[in-house]
């Protein structure tokens, strides 16, 4: 039931991105920031918890679920560290993924070349 | 045609133009974002298994599916995957590590500074700035708000 | 006074120059197309043994170069002029194939209308006797343009519906005073004409009016109709850009529905190769024509061919600056007669 609820629940969220990429002019790099941002915004307010709750990896994969994670780690990190915590609690919430993709991205570019499409 | 109507011509020239195949791209999207984000349901499930608490889950996943998402752009699959399922392959975060390993190996030829690393953001790098730049804000609006 | 121009646009060769060789060269997907047959060569993979696309583009327009002046049984030193362009920042590609060359060179940056652009030059410049032999030339290359004008290779988005595909390829064409023709006879410069289209993926519908434009003033200027050419073939406005221009000319009282297609509907097989609504770039006008339509020249299916290469002047920066598309087309009429 799990895997069914992260099926619907993400795939949703991207149809929701592909009604957006198909009637607007809008690049798909456009849409992964509006969706960061909604992320953001639903986690600053705590709306985002209750789809993650029931969504499970559905919410949290796409990228608003790593607008939440930036957000609630801010809020968090405010808790417990007050002005500093504001500073640094999104990205410490989020720094796996980021750290990750930074090495992972240049060491892709090191063994591998692009190719051409057809 | 120095005195063509603008807008008429958007409106003619919209008219001509073939449309998205709208159904299409939908089931795929629903299809494809689908399917990555059940995945990503069994990596939590395993790394749960393996007893990690809540934040190591989250952040192993996150590192599991961004490696994915890199390995698949490397090997020249995730494009492919893009083409087909749009929003649904770009949407999840391996689309975002699709967005940074692109550029970073379009651009080797180029040099590793200017190249690869001054590079790797074009696409991607919107999402660090907005995304970390507006965790920051929600912060302190909420040391502000707090009491 | 200006014996030799006709009308407005329009210049008439008083001494119609001779095209005595031509040469293509393409990529591994216009060698599958329905246009295979015709090219000189066909590359097996598109980096051609170089190290990245733009050292390959720049080395497919080199070898097509010398091609041509092969063809023609000459050497780099008869050459007088090298009037060359393509679609790169600073036009590179030319500007690299020029470097080895060693032949006095004017580069041109016309985007995709580089062919009928270099073309007319080098007529003019050949009528006005200030030459023997003058190579016209361009190449583009679809990874080179991919990079500089879209996204990377292996980046995941979806292509539009009206998006062009960017041929890969190079076309020269050897001009000379006298020989067996095919003859450049007219040239209808164009003006630049801005619909207003601002979608860098819909470049058919931002070029058709330019395109347009060029056709009605060169009627007018030459009092002919359409139905003076066996065949009249725009440069890369695709699927879009050519149902536009039939259905607009129609309602200028032109009918073009028998004679007149577009090079970048030709070179590829949209239900085969996915390429959505056609061919674009330099090297589309610019192989097709010299490759499909000289060699179908020579065998005489067409003796009265308009050509018009179709270009979008506009950058990514400009672009993202909020501006539109501003499209420019030029024509060249292409005899097998030289008289008349």
């Amino acid at each position: 039931m799990e895997y069914v609820k992260a099926f619907a629940v993400g795939g949703f969220i991207c149809v929701i991105g592909q009604v957006i990429l198909d009637n607007t002019k809008l690049t798909p790099a456009h849409i992964l920031v509006t969706f960061l941002m909604v992320g953001v915004i639903m986690g600053a307010l705590g709306i985002y918890d209750p789809i993650l709750e029931f969504g499970g990896a559905g919410a949290s994969v796409p990228i608003c679920g790593f607008g939440n994670s930036l957000s609630k780690g801010a809020v968090e990190g405010v808790k417990t560290k007050g002005l500093i915590g504001a500073f640094t609690g999104g990205i410490e919430a989020t720094a796996a993924g980021i750290s990750g993709i930074i090495l992972f991205g240049y060491i892709m570019a090191i063994i591998f070349n692009p190719k051409t499409k057809n | 045609m120095d005195k063509l109507n603008k807008k008429e011509y958007q409106k003619f020239s919209d008219k001509k133009s073939p449309k998205p195949k709208y159904l299409k791209n939908i089931v795929m999207a629903f299809l494809v974002g689908g399917i990555i984000c059940a995945f990503g349901q069994v990596i939590i499930n395993f790394l749960k298994s393996l007893g990690l608490d809540e934040k190591a889950v989250g952040a192993g996943t996150s590192i599991i599916l961004v490696f994915l998402g890199a390995i698949l752009t490397g090997l020249g699959v995730y494009d492919k995957i893009g083409k087909v399922g749009g929003a649904g392959a770009a949407i999840p975060i391996t689309g975002f590590a699709n967005a940074i390993v692109s550029p970073a190996m379009e651009y080797k030829r180029e040099g590793f500074i200017f190249g690869v690393a001054a590079k790797m953001f074009t696409v991607a790098g919107p999402v660090l700035v907005y995304g970390i730049g507006s965790s920051v804000i929600v912060g302190l609006l909420s040391l502000l708000f707090r009491r | 006074m200006a014996i030799k121009r006709v009308g407005s646009q329009t210049v008439k060769l008083e001494n119609p120059p001779a095209i005595i060789s031509s040469h293509s060269i393409v990529g591994p997907k216009e060698g599958e197309g329905p246009l295979k047959a015709y090219f000189d060569l066909i590359l097996e993979e598109d980096l051609w043994g170089t190290e990245s696309w733009e050292k390959a583009e720049s080395k497919i327009q080199e070898e097509c170069i010398k091609g041509a002046i092969n063809e023609a049984g000459l050497s780099t030193k008869d050459i007088d002029y090298l009037i060359a362009g393509d679609l790169l920042n600073q036009i590179i590609a030319s500007g690299y194939s020029a470097r080895q060359l060693g032949i006095p060179y004017f580069g041109l940056y016309g985007a995709c209308s580089t062919m009928t652009e270099s073309l007319s030059l080098g007529a003019m410049l050949m009528d006005g006797g200030f030459a023997d032999k003058i190579v016209c030339a361009t190449s583009s290359h679809f990874s080179t343009a991919e990079r500089q004008f879209r996204f990377p290779l292996e980046y995941g988005n979806q292509r539009k519906m009206t998006a062009q595909w960017t041929v890969t390829g190079a076309g020269a064409t050897l001009i000379s005073p006298s020989g067996p023709g095919p003859y450049i006879k007219c040239i209808t410069t164009g003006k630049i004409i801005d619909p207003g289209i601002k979608d860098a993926a819909n470049m058919g519908a931002a070029m058709a009016p330019a395109a347009m434009d060029t056709l009605i003033n060169h009627f007018k200027d030459t009092g002919r109709d359409p139905s003076y050419y066996d065949l009249i073939i725009s440069g890369d406005l695709g699927y879009v850009g050519k149902d536009i221009v039939i259905d607009m000319m129609k309602k200028e009282g032109y009918d073009l529905s028998k004679n007149y297609t577009d090079c970048g509907v030709e070179i590829f097989d949209r239900s085969l190769q996915d390429t959505h609504a056609g061919g674009s770039g330099c090297g589309c006008s610019g192989s097709v024509f010299n490759g499909y339509i000289i060699k179908e020249m020579k065998k005489g299916k067409f003796n009265k061919v308009l050509l018009m290469s179709t270009g979008a002047l506009h950058s990514t920066l400009i672009t993202q600056q909020g501006e539109s598309i501003p499209g420019i087309a030029h024509a060249v009429v292409i005899e097998n007669k030289r008289e008349g």
